[in-house]
């Protein structure tokens, strides 16, 4: 009997992938947050010096293409991942696959994709989406940030896999292979896994500008940029930093509800009451990310009638969520799991 | 975030999905559910636009005043930077940067404007007669 695709809608793109292509191989139990949970997505950096689209390069999640990969190979299940030279030997590949069956994920550029608004296309080469089939010569299109599933021309097809700038997708083409039966016992295993990667990722690892200590790292430059930068531009970077945070793919709150997600579901599988207590402060810190957008919105807002006490402001609360998160993940990393 | 506080707000999503969102519904449990948009955030891309407007506006002026080549306009244009337009032309960064300049842009092949007019979505002749 042919399986058929079911177009899931998610929060995030490559987590939304991941998630339909694991169920789609039978893996009926998996959801966005234990994909983004089990990848171990969650994440912080603040690059410094580096001035991304005009604004600070910061980053809620870790490196596209991780937590596909990630969560999968928690549960034991390999990746095929291939990136092209040319475009025709790319056409090609995705035109086999979409032969034989086979529902791949594909890694595009944004600033071509004609179902996105004008205001969004940027040259953002890390959106994921699934090509599940062909008709009359166009690709259908399961992307997941949509309501429903969409097409592609060929043509368009071409332009938005071989997108160029930083991280271009090369026509990269991915999906799981030989997926097979996952027990209970391997879901476990893979949550522990996937928790302890995040524990270190967010505290363990050094240089200030990564996880909990990149956070208050951001938190500093936020009390300098307006004697630096000037009010206009300060309240330029604030708002790349909430796009970042708030943009459609994050579930809210820079990922961080759906990580409380994932920490309400893992205790599913995991019976212990501290996850859902650590859970509530996942909540805790989105609700205060969401909250520092608002001031931060009243800032750039207002563009150029802004005063220094109004940064401070966004400052305390980064500060703040950077604590909440440390407490969390040190919370995280002492509790016996398994 | 619970439920009843996700804001609906219009924005440039509305013509083409509504995004899905982890919020808590009434029991305390994580749900999903579906928002048209956050003025928040919408405020935050009217500004960025604001901003890119107004950078192709300088650039422009750059290009009237004789400072900088047509490439600069339309690179500017296009929101690209030196490593986006690196990337679809195939010339280093550097070079790019050679060719901002108007004395050198003067002097540069058919050949190699048409490699930035054809990732401008223009002509040759529109890229050397723009004046600004």
């Amino acid at each position: 009997m042919e399986k058929q695709f079911k177009h899931i809608q998610a929060a995030h793109c490559e987590n939304g992938v991941a998630t339909s292509l694991m169920r789609y191989h039978g893996l009926e139990f998996m959801t966005e947050p234990l994909v983004f949970g089990i990848g171990a997505g969650i994440f912080y950096i603040h690059i410094p010096f580096l001035v991304l689209n005009n604004g600070p390069a910061v980053a809620y999640r870790t490196m596209p293409g991780w937590i596909f990969s990630q969560a999968n190979r928690s549960l034991g299940i390999k990746v095929s991942r291939t990136k092209f030279n040319n475009e025709k030997s790319a056409k090609d590949f995705l035109d086999q696959k979409v032969k034989e069956g086979v529902p791949v994920g594909c890694q595009v550029g944004v600033f071509n994709l004609p179902y996105f608004p004008p205001e969004y296309r940027f040259h953002f080469n890390a959106h994921n989406l699934i090509v599940y089939g062909k008709e009359n010569g166009n690709y259908l299109i399961s992307d997941p940030v949509m309501e429903t599933v969409t097409t592609l021309s060929e043509e368009d097809m071409i332009k938005v896999r071989f997108a160029k700038g930083p991280l271009s997708p090369r026509g990269q083409v991915y999906f799981p292979e030989n997926v097979h039966m996952v027990s209970e016992e391997m879901i476990r295993t893979a949550i522990v896994k996937g928790i302890k990667r995040s524990v270190v990722m967010m505290l363990r690892l050094p240089g200030g500008i990564v996880g909990v200590s990149g956070i208050n790292y951001t938190s500093k430059q936020i009390r300098k940029w307006r004697d630096k930068l000037g009010p206009r531009k300060a309240g330029l970077f604030l708002g790349q930093i909430v796009r970042m945070q708030e943009e459609i793919g994050t579930g809210g709150g820079g990922f961080r509800f759906l990580y409380a997600a994932f920490l309400e579901q893992a205790n599913a599988y995991i019976k212990n009451d501290k996850l859902l207590e650590i859970s509530e402060d996942f909540t805790k810190s989105g609700d205060l990310w969401r909250e520092s957008a608002v001031q931060m919105g009243r800032i750039y807002k207002g563009r150029i009638n802004n005063e220094q006490k109004d940064f401070e402001v966004c400052a305390d609360l980064l500060k703040e969520i950077s604590s909440i998160e440390k407490e969390a993940f040190i919370k995280l990393s002492k509790i016996k799991l398994k | 975030m619970k439920k009843e506080e996700l804001p609906q707000d219009d924005s440039a999503l509305t013509s083409m999905t509504r995004e899905l969102m982890y919020v808590k519904d009434k029991d305390g449990k994580y749900t999903t559910d579906l928002s048209k948009g956050w003025e928040v955030k919408q405020a935050a891309l009217d500004n960025a636009w604001d901003d890119i407007h107004e950078r192709t506006e300088e650039a422009r002026t750059a290009v009237k005043n004789g400072e900088k080549s047509a490439i600069y306009y339309f690179m500017e244009m296009k929101i690209m930077d030196l490593s986006v337009l690196s990337g679809y032309t195939g010339f280093w960064k550097f070079t790019i940067k050679r060719h901002l300049k108007p004395s050198v842009f003067k002097n540069l092949s058919d050949e190699k404007l048409s490699i930035y007019a054809k990732v401008f979505e223009i002509t040759v002749q529109e890229l050397k007669n723009f004046k600004g």
